[in-house]
């Protein structure tokens, strides 16, 4: 499991707009975070790796296999799996039904049983529709979904956006996990906190750039930094 | 009024709804993956019934006795409908994925030119299946005394339709997979799937059921050129009263049309015709989104 996400040069334009402009990335055993205020581009960067949306120029490649221009499914199939922001649910489709989707198709440590075992509230609300659940169950849900494909990396597009404080807890117990068995975590976020509990390098994104990459402490500590990159005075 | 008449009437409308759910069905599916409106739906009908019935009229000659040359024919319409149906979304479709407009226009241009093709290779003769042995002649029916078979079969068929596409779309993966995409295909593509497959088997069931609905329609009435409109505008009615992309939806719409269309021939003959407008618009008016359907996507 894991393998080495590199992203380099990558630019992506929505028309005349200017999105991402020249990202590089790589990402490899650690756990890395990507931090940055709204509308720099963080979801675009998201959606460009696994091929949602089409890059104008650069190249991702997992483990040296270049993955632009295969199209999502089999991005997804070759090892990176995505939480998207907004979760993202099936509102047709049950609990139980969203993890069928992807169960079994992928060997590895990840099954249904095993979801259900690390997340018994899923397991009370397997008849559930993808929609009748609480924000944070979505979350598990969503993130359940990606896990059952067994990636190499999964990518995390906000998981704490909208969720209460204990459920961040443990949303982050639940991320450390998933970077302690060894899949490679790029975790967006907005949330000081969670990016600093999951990973120890945090990278910054500024109008589709990355301006910087910095240990989560310092960034942690630098008050200056954090209201210049990210516009808060305090990870809220 | 008597009480049998009214029970022909419903009966008959009953009858002819269940050939609308059966084609209707088709459509709504393939809409309710793809968004396309397959305004070719009508041709796919109309393959089912020749491409049916050549193969049934080549066996049929050389042994009138045969029963299962109806079968036969049956199965040849459906597949002829179903492998168009792939073509049609490989070829034409699938790279205009999302783009609706274009998508309309080039399935019109299709059903002039399968028309055409149709004309040129099977004349244009109207034609009729006979049903086989199982299915033909009357059945005793209380109240009314007797009853089409064949007409109860077509009832029954569309049953097996609905219930096959329950479990279809319920109960296995593929159906899962479906209505995944029904909500968000591009989210269904990042969970690995491969979309464009499920499209087309998505397409080749849809058009299937045309086929279905082509050779029991031809099979209960005479078929003769035109009829791809009449089941295309019959379709777009029902899924747009029903709402589309909702079997059950389809259901209630092909119930409502073509009961309504039999009591409205029965009672005003003349005015019948607008009888199914004025429910379209009506439901339009009341609730755009058709009686079963959702709002937005
Ligand atoms: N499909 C699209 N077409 C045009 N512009 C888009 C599209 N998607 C996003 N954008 C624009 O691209 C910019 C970056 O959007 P993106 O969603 O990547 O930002 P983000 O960093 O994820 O923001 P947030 O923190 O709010 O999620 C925004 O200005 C947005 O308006
Ligand atoms: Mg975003």
């Amino acid at each position: 499991m894991g393998g080495r996400l590199e992203i380099d040069d990558l630019h992506v334009n929505f028309g005349q707009a200017v999105i991402l402009q020249g990202v590089t990335l790589s990402l490899d055993r650690a756990p890395l975070s990507l931090v940055g205020r709204n509308g720099m581009g963080k979801s675009t960067l998201c959606h460009a790796i696994m091929g949602m949306v089409a890059a104008q120029k650069g190249s991702v490649t997992l483990d040296g296999r270049p993955l632009l221009g295969l199209g999502p499914s089999r991005v997804a199939r070759g090892g990176i799996a995505l939480v998207p922001q907004g979760r993202r649910m099936f509102p047709s489709l049950s609990v139980h039904e969203h993890l069928l989707l992807v169960a079994g198709r992928t060997k590895g440590a990840w099954t249904v049983e095993r979801v259900y075992e690390t997340f018994p509230r899923l397991a009370e609300r397997r008849r559930n529709g993808g929609n009748q659940l609480s924000g944070g169950e979505q979350q598990m849900l969503a993130i359940s979904r990606a896990l059952l494909m067994n990636p190499r990396i999964v990518i995390m597009d906000e998981p704490s956006e909208g969720l209460a404080p204990v459920i961040v807890d443990h949303l982050i117990e639940t991320l450390r996990a998933i970077a302690a068995e060894g899949m490679g975590v790029l975790l967006v976020e907005q949330n000081m906190r969670v990016a600093t509990s999951v990973s120890d390098q945090v990278a910054i994104m500024v109008t589709g750039q990355i301006a910087a990459t910095m240990p989560a402490r310092d960034l942690e500590a630098d008050r200056d930094a954090q209201r210049r990159y990210l516009g808060v005075s305090h990870g809220h | 009024m008597s009480l049998q008449f009214m029970i022909t009437v419903t009966l008959n409308g009953l009858t002819l709804a269940a050939l609308y759910f059966i084609v209707a069905s088709g459509f709504s599916l393939i809409f309710g993956l793809m968004r396309t409106v397959n305004m070719a739906h009508g041709s796919l009908y109309m393959i089912g019934a020749y491409v049916g019935f050549a193969v049934f009229d080549s066996l049929y000659a050389s042994n009138a006795t045969a029963d299962y040359a109806w079968y036969v024919g049956l199965l040849a319409g459906v597949a002829a409908a179903a492998v168009a149906g792939v073509v049609m979304q490989v070829v034409f479709l699938g790279w205009m994925q999302g783009q609706e407009l274009r998508q309309a226009l080039v399935t019109i241009g299709l059903s002039i030119i399968i028309a055409d093709q149709l004309l040129a290779h099977f004349g244009g003769n109207p034609f009729q299946f006979f049903a086989p042995d199982a299915l033909f002649g009357p059945t005793p029916v209380p109240v009314i005394g007797r009853y089409s078979t064949f007409r109860l079969f077509q009832i029954g068929l569309a049953l097996a339709v609905g219930v096959g596409l329950w479990l279809l779309l319920n109960k296995t993966r593929l159906g899962i997979m479906v209505r995944a995409g029904v909500d968000d295909r591009q989210m269904l593509a990042a969970c690995g799937v491969n979309v464009p497959l499920i499209a087309v088997a998505t397409f080749a069931l849809g058009a299937g059921l045309a086929g279905l609905g082509g050779v029991v329609g031809a099979t209960a009435q005479p078929v003769a050129l035109g009829v791809d409109v009449k089941f295309l505008l019959t379709s777009l009615v029902v899924v747009i009263v029903g709402g589309m992309g909702s079997i059950g939806g389809t259901a209630i719409g092909a119930i409502l049309i073509g009961v309504a269309e039999q009591w409205g021939q029965a009672l005003f003959p003349t005015y019948s015709v607008i009888l199914t407008f004025a429910i379209m618009v009506a439901v339009l008016a009341v609730r755009p989104q058709g009686l079963l359907g959702r709002t937005g996507r």
